[in-house]
Formats: structure tokens, sequence, C-alpha cells
């Protein structure tokens, strides 16, 4: 298939539009009809390019939001009805990677960049200041710059 | 014998690049000023002689030439002319040969404008600027030339997506390539910076209006995109954390910090390898982008012309580019200045501290899109990350940064007064503490995450023209100064302010579209209506209308305000594209104030008595289109400062002045005896 026949494929998935709230398909009681919903967004259709099976009509998304509103309204809590798709389908199928310890590097890194950004920070404050290496010509160039009254970016005056 | 002559031309702007590197580099090395200008007159040769090879391209679009293969694979003669236009930069071969436009047109840019860079830098970022074209011209030239000829050509052509058959899209690549090659402009300064060893005060200014420009134009392409997501997949998603959205978003995210970095190292000299790496770095997220989207090692729903044979080249290309360019920044930068210190509280630290945020969020993005595939290969195991992770993550960070940011313009450089500023700020902090309560109090449901969400909008808004009344002195000075001081005001300032306002205006939207989106989907026949949050939408029929390559059933809805007066009459379509065979929805949004009424008309059933019933959707969007305007704002942001005299005029006389020949500062140039 060529890559354009792929794109369309994916395109015909997305457009075969109202899937997850067809009326046909919904549950009576609204409140396990929400969390459904809620838990659609989650699990992902897996024969489709990358969407949840909330947004997609691909049939195989259809069979996946039956088994989860069956299951929801057996009365299944969020966390069985996760367990029951992974087992059958591997990791894969959830759209929020859990957290593991194979998973830890994913769901730690922003943090360790953040601490150490902040210790750079820090130890940039604590440093002395290094000695210039531009000639007095240039320095003086450079205070004129910033002198400049057009110049003035917003220094709190 | 037209696409001949693009191809012809092609192939000379990539003989135009390599004179364009070989001839800068030579009078680098030499300091031969004719060199240089040989230089600099090959890379606007080979603008010209590109900008000839696309319009060929374009030309045998618009007459629908089939025996050229790409045309045939991407055209069809009864395509309105627009789309016939548009289909040149559709396909992989087409968007290519603009991103190569992209970055000849900026070298051309570089050369002709770039007068008040000394001769060294400019002839280096010169000649950094024609190497990078050499890449994607050889590229394209050897493995994904869109001139290549059919020996049996088709009567017909086998049309473009017609998902892509619209405005937005027309318009969407161009913005984006433009943001996304403007970056390599700032990756030639920042090489140049590196080889002559001096990233100072003047270099930094030379970095700001590229980025500028560069950003600005990558935010119109984003927002551009969503918006197109939002109104043609048909249930009014406008962002998915797809692979291919991010991979344009780390770019935008990137050349963010850089304009705020830069800012820091033209003012006080401080963080120059910083301010490098980053100009690096964008650059290296675009040609990373350019390759997730193309190669396919990424399932998305909007991945194009997926090629894995390409994919390989174009992960060369990234490799070699960004490992050259990040190698000479390893073995350079240590020896850099490290410019002014300044203060734990101080504009500097602000600074600091957006970037690393920034920074931050960009690695969040980027381990989001490529973890799948480091599972993959390290343990064989399959899994997703999707929607949710970002949320946790990325969210949070933005949520910080969004809170200090109208902080950070109050603080002065060096040293600052951090009780002052805050000081400044009770009003903006009364008024987001009132949204905040005003909403928990009347928003139905009630949503804490919808009230910090408006909270923080108001904030940003009202925090960033805190900044403004301060610097007027409004309600402290006599009107006449006041009014004195408002038209003293620098545009850069007011684009700084704007784009911070966009941002409080996209939260905001971003918060209530997200947070008290309405949807309600029913089965109709004529006649019948269904309600979405108080409004009524009527079903009154629904007829055949041909288009010009396309066949639809339009429906007609009429649409009731909650207090029973006519809102707007419906026009959603369901279209099959016949060249094709794909079925396409067109939505109908009905603008009431701030926000939308989307309705869309689905597939036809046959309902309990054998009339005809229609699957309807309506969704309530509310402030929606706050989401796009506030992108908007930021962008206009970033084309008013760019329009600021200091960036326009003064850059080179300046620049020229604070670099008198002087003896140069350590380290030493390369190339130059010590």
């Amino acid at each position: 298939m060529t890559a354009l026949g792929r794109w369309l494929v994916v395109a015909c998935a997305v457009l075969c539009l109202g899937a997850a709230s067809d009326p046909g398909e919904r549950l009576a009681d609204p409140a396990q009809e929400a969390r459904a919903r809620a838990l659609f967004k989650e699990v992902r259709c897996l024969v489709c390019q990358n969407e949840s099976i909330d947004a997609s009509n691909a049939e195989l998304a259809q069979d996946l939001r039956a088994i989860v509103r069956q299951e929801v309204a057996q009365g299944r809590s969020d966390v069985e009805v996760r367990r029951f798709l992974t087992d059958r389908y591997g990791e894969y199928v959830l759209l929020k990677p859990r957290f593991s310890w194979a998973n830890a590097a994913l769901w730690l890194f922003p943090l360790v960049v953040v601490l150490a950004g902040a210790g750079l920070l820090i130890g940039r404050w604590r440093t002395p200041e290094a000695e210039s290496d531009l000639t007095g010509a240039e320095t003086d160039a450079l205070a004129r710059l910033a002198d400049d009254p057009g110049t003035d970016r917003g220094s709190a005056s | 014998m037209i696409v001949e002559v693009g191809a012809f031309a092609l192939i000379l702007s990539l003989i135009l690049s390599v004179l364009q590197t070989g001839a800068s580099t030579l009078a680098r090395v030499r300091r031969a000023p004719v060199l240089a200008a040989v230089g600099e007159g090959a890379a606007i040769a080979a603008f010209f002689t590109l900008a000839v090879s696309f319009a060929t391209l374009i030309y045998a679009f618009v007459v629908s030439d089939f025996s050229v293969a790409n045309v045939a694979t991407n055209s069809h003669s009864a395509k309105p002319l627009l789309y016939r236009v548009g289909g040149a930069w559709g396909s992989h071969e087409g968007s290519m040969l603009m991103w190569c436009l992209a970055l000849t047109g900026f070298g051309a840019l570089l050369a002709g404008y770039g007068r008040g860079l000394t001769a060294g830098l400019k002839a280096v970022a010169v000649a950094t600027q024609g190497a990078l074209g050499i890449a994607f011209l050889a590229y394209t030239v050897f493995a994904s030339n869109p001139f290549w000829r059919l020996t049996d050509p088709p009567v017909e052509g086998r049309s473009l997506n017609p998902l892509l058959q619209d405005p937005a899209l027309i318009l969407h690549p161009p913005f984006l390539y433009v943001g996304y090659v403007g970056l390599s402009v700032v990756f030639s300064l920042a090489i140049a910076a590196l080889v002559e060893g001096r990233a100072d005060a003047a270099w930094a200014r030379w970095v700001r209006p590229w980025t500028l420009a560069a950003w600005s134009a990558l935010t119109v392409g984003i927002t551009l995109g969503a918006f197109w997501a939002y109104y043609e997949l048909g249930w009014g998603g406008w962002w998915f954390w797809d692979p291919v959205e991010n991979a344009s978003f780390m770019p935008w995210l990137i050349a963010t910090a850089l304009l705020h970095s830069a800012v820091v190292t033209e003012r006080r000299g401080a963080l120059p390898g910083w301010t490098i790496f980053l100009a690096l770095g964008g650059y290296t997220f675009s040609m990373l982008g350019a390759f997730l989207v193309r190669s396919g090692v990424l399932t998305s729903v909007h991945a194009f012309a997926v090629d894995p044979t390409r994919g390989v080249l174009l992960l060369t290309i990234l490799g070699v580019t960004a490992g050259l360019g990040f190698a000479l920044f390893a073995w350079r930068a240590p020896a850099m200045a490290r410019g002014g210190m300044f203060a734990p509280i101080s504009r500097e630290s602000a600074l600091v501290l957006n970037n690393i945020l920034l920074a931050a969020a960009t690695a969040t993005v980027l381990l989001g899109t490529l973890y799948p595939l480091i599972r993959e290969a390290m343990a064989g195991e399959a899994i997703s990350v999707g929607p949710p992770y970002f949320n946790l993550t990325f969210t949070p960070l933005m949520f910080i940064l969004l809170l200090l940011l109208p902080a950070g313009p109050l603080l002065a450089w060096k040293r600052a007064d951090a009780g002052a500023a805050l000081q400044r700020l009770w009003v903006a902090a009364l008024l987001a503490a009132m949204a905040a309560v005003a909403t928990l109090a009347l928003a139905e449901p009630r949503s804490l995450f919808g009230a910090a969400g408006l909270a923080l909008g108001v904030w940003l808004i009202i925090g960033s023209a805190t900044e403004v009344a301060e610097r007027i002195r409004l309600f402290r000075a006599p009107r006449g100064e006041v009014l004195r001081r408002l038209g003293g005001l620098p545009r850069g300032t007011w684009g700084m302010t704007l784009a911070h306002a966009g941002l409080g205006v996209f939260v905001l939207g971003a918060v209530f579209e997200t947070t008290w989106k309405a949807e309600t989907a029913e089965v109709l026949a004529i006649g019948q209506r269904l309600e979405v949050a108080g409004y009524v939408v009527a079903l009154e029929n629904v007829a055949p209308v041909q288009g010009p390559n396309y066949e639809a059933e339009q429906a007609t809805l009429r649409a009731f305000a909650p207090d029973g007066t006519l809102a707007c009459m419906a026009r959603p379509e369901r279209r099959l594209y016949s060249a094709g065979g794909q079925t396409t929805s067109e939505v109908a949004i009905c603008t009431r104030g701030l926000s939308h009424l989307y309705v869309v008309l689905g597939e036809r059933r046959s309902g309990a008595d054998g009339q005809p019933v229609w699957l309807v959707t309506g969704y309530w969007n509310p402030w929606a289109l706050l989401i796009f305007l506030g992108p908007g704002l930021m962008a206009l942001g970033g084309v008013v400062s760019l329009s600021d005299r200091r960036l326009r005029l003064a850059v080179g006389r300046r620049a020229a002045q604070a670099q008198p020949a002087g003896p140069e500062p350590a380290p030493k140039p390369l190339g130059e005896p010590a």
C-alpha cells in the first residue's frame, strides 16, 4: 500500500463519525456511561494509527467499546477494566503507560531535567564572576549599546 | 520541456550551494572579501534557481501534466485550481522541494541582509547555510525528485487526499516550513559563533530577529494545523499529542526558550553557551520532525508520505548535521566567556527558570514521543504513550511556568526585589482569584481544574497588562506623561505583552473548551431534533449536492438558542470523492460569541419504518474561538516585535560599532595562528 493509501485508511477511520456517542451503543445509566467514556480515552484502538477507541470507528474500536461498556455495566472498577484489557491485549492497549520500573525513566525524566536545571542555576549563583576578556574598547561599545535609551526593555523603572 | 527546466534548475541550485559553501569557507580561511562576495552571490542565485524550479512544479500541477510521476500520484484534473496548486507541496517530494526553497531563501536573506555581521561570522554562517542546503538539495535531487517522468503516463491522476483539500491545509505547510527552516539560520549563526569563538551581545542581536520570524511562522503553522483538525476531523479535537504534532511542537518550544535566552545574552552578555546550545537544538528538532513525519517509525494519525528507505537517508542527514554541530559545541563552548553575574532574584534568573521549564517540557514531549521506540528496541515490548501521559507531565510544567510568567518582566536585571514585583501584581492576583471563585460558583459541572485554569488565564492577561501599566505609570503620572510614555514604548515591549496575553487567551479557551464541552448524538429522521447545552437542533431536510470533484449529502438544520430564538442554520455535509472513493465530513460551525455550536452529519441508516435516518452529532464547544485567537495574538506579538526599529535597522550599525577592529577575544578563532 502506498503511503498516501495508508493515510486514507486512517482518515476513514477518523471520519466514520460519532461512533463513541452513538445512541445504539450507549449504556442506560448516565454515570456508568460517563465512566466508560472516560476510560475510552485511555484505550488505544489497536489497529488504528494513533487513536483512542473514543475517537475511532474502526470495527475493533467498536468491539473494545462494547467490552469496556460491558465491564463497566457489570460494576467493575476502572483498575479492573484496565487489567482485563492488558491481560488480553498487552500494555500496548493503554494510552497512559503504567507506573512501573520499565517506565520509570519515562515518568521521572521531566523531574530530572527540572532538578538538573535548578542545580546548574544554583551553581551559577554561587560561583564568582569570571574576568571579562573583552578589550576596553569593546566593553565601552557594549556599554553604549546597553545605555541606548531606545534599547531599554522593561527594566522595572 | 518546462518540467525539465525545473529539474535542471534544481540541480543547478545544488551546484550553486556547493559553490556557496566552498567560496564562503575559503573566504573565511583566506580572509578574502572577493570570495565572500562570490559565496553570497551563489547563495542568492541558488534561491532564484530553486524558485524557478518550484514554479515549474506548480505549473505541472496546474496544467495537470500526468507524465510527471509526482503529479500523477497527487493530483487530479477535476480538482479546483487552489488545490492543484497546493498539491505541489502536498506530497513527500514536493514538500521536500519546499523545504529546500525555504533553506535557500533564508540563505539568500542571510547573504543579502547580513551586512552588519563581521566578515568572519558572516562567511562561516553563509557557508554553513550552504552546507545545510547541500544536504537537503542532494536528497531531493537523488532520492526524492519531484520531476521524475513516467514512461507510460496515465490519463487521470490519483488525486490529493480530500482531507487535505482545504484552504487551511494549503497554507499550513508553507508557514510550518518557514518556521522549521527559519531555525536553520540560527543554527548557522551558532556554528559561526563557535568557529569565531564569539557569542556576545551583538551576536545575540542577530539571533533574535531570525528566531522571532521562525517562531511566529511556526506559531501560525501549528495553529492552522490545529484549526484544520478541529473543523475537518469532525469531532472537535484540536490537539492529540500525536507524534506528528509533537514533531512540530518541539522546535516551537525550543524556539520559545531561545527567544528568551537570547535576550539574556543580548542584554547582559550572559549564558552565551546555553543560547548557542538552543540555537543548535532548534534546527535539530526541525530535522527530527522532518524525519519522524516521513519515515513511518512512529504511527500517527497524520503521518504523510511515509517511506522507510528515505527515512534512513533523512536520519543520516539529521545525525551528521546535528552530530557535527554539537561536536563543535562540545569542543569550543567551554572556552567561551560566561558573562555577567546575577542574583537569585533577578530578570536573568526568571529567564533561566523559563528556559529550565521549557527545556523540561521539550524533554517530556521528546521522551513521550520516542519512548515506545526505545522500549521496543530495548525490551521488545510494545507500549503506547498517549494524551493522558502528556496531560500529567507537560501540563503541570506549563502551569508552573505560566504561574511565574507575569512576575518575570517586572523584575530588574542583575538584582531585583521580588516583593515589589509581587506587590505590583496585586490587581492581577485579585482578579484571578475572583475569576476562580466565580467559576466555582457558576459553572456547571463544578470543576477545580476549570477554575484554576481560568484564574491562570486571567492572571496571565492582567499580569501582562500590568507590566505596560507600570511602564507608562498609569494612574500615577499626569495624563500627558502617561500618553507620552505610551507612545514611546518600543514595539518589542508591545510584542512581548501581546505574546504573553495571547498565551493567557489560549489558556482560557483551552481550559474552558476541555472542561465544559458538551456532546449529544442522536439518530434523527426529518423533522426530529436533538438538544445540546440548551441549544435545540432540528433536522429540516437532507439534499444531494454536486461539488466540483465530489458528491455530497447536505443536511439543513435549524438551531435554536436556549432562549428560543433562531441561532443559525447549520448545513453540514457528508462528501464522497469519486476519484479516490473516500468519504469526508464537512462540519457546520455556528459561532455564538466566543463559543461554537458544532454540528456533524453522520451516516445514513434506515429507520424503524424504512424511512431514512441520519446520525447527527451536536457539540457545544465553549470559548473554542479563543484556542485559535490566542496563538494568533502570540504570532502577532512576534511580528510586532520583529518590526521593532532596533531589530530592523539598528542591528547592523550598532553591531558593527560594538565590534571594532581590536584584538580577537579568546578563544582564538579556528584556523588563526596563535
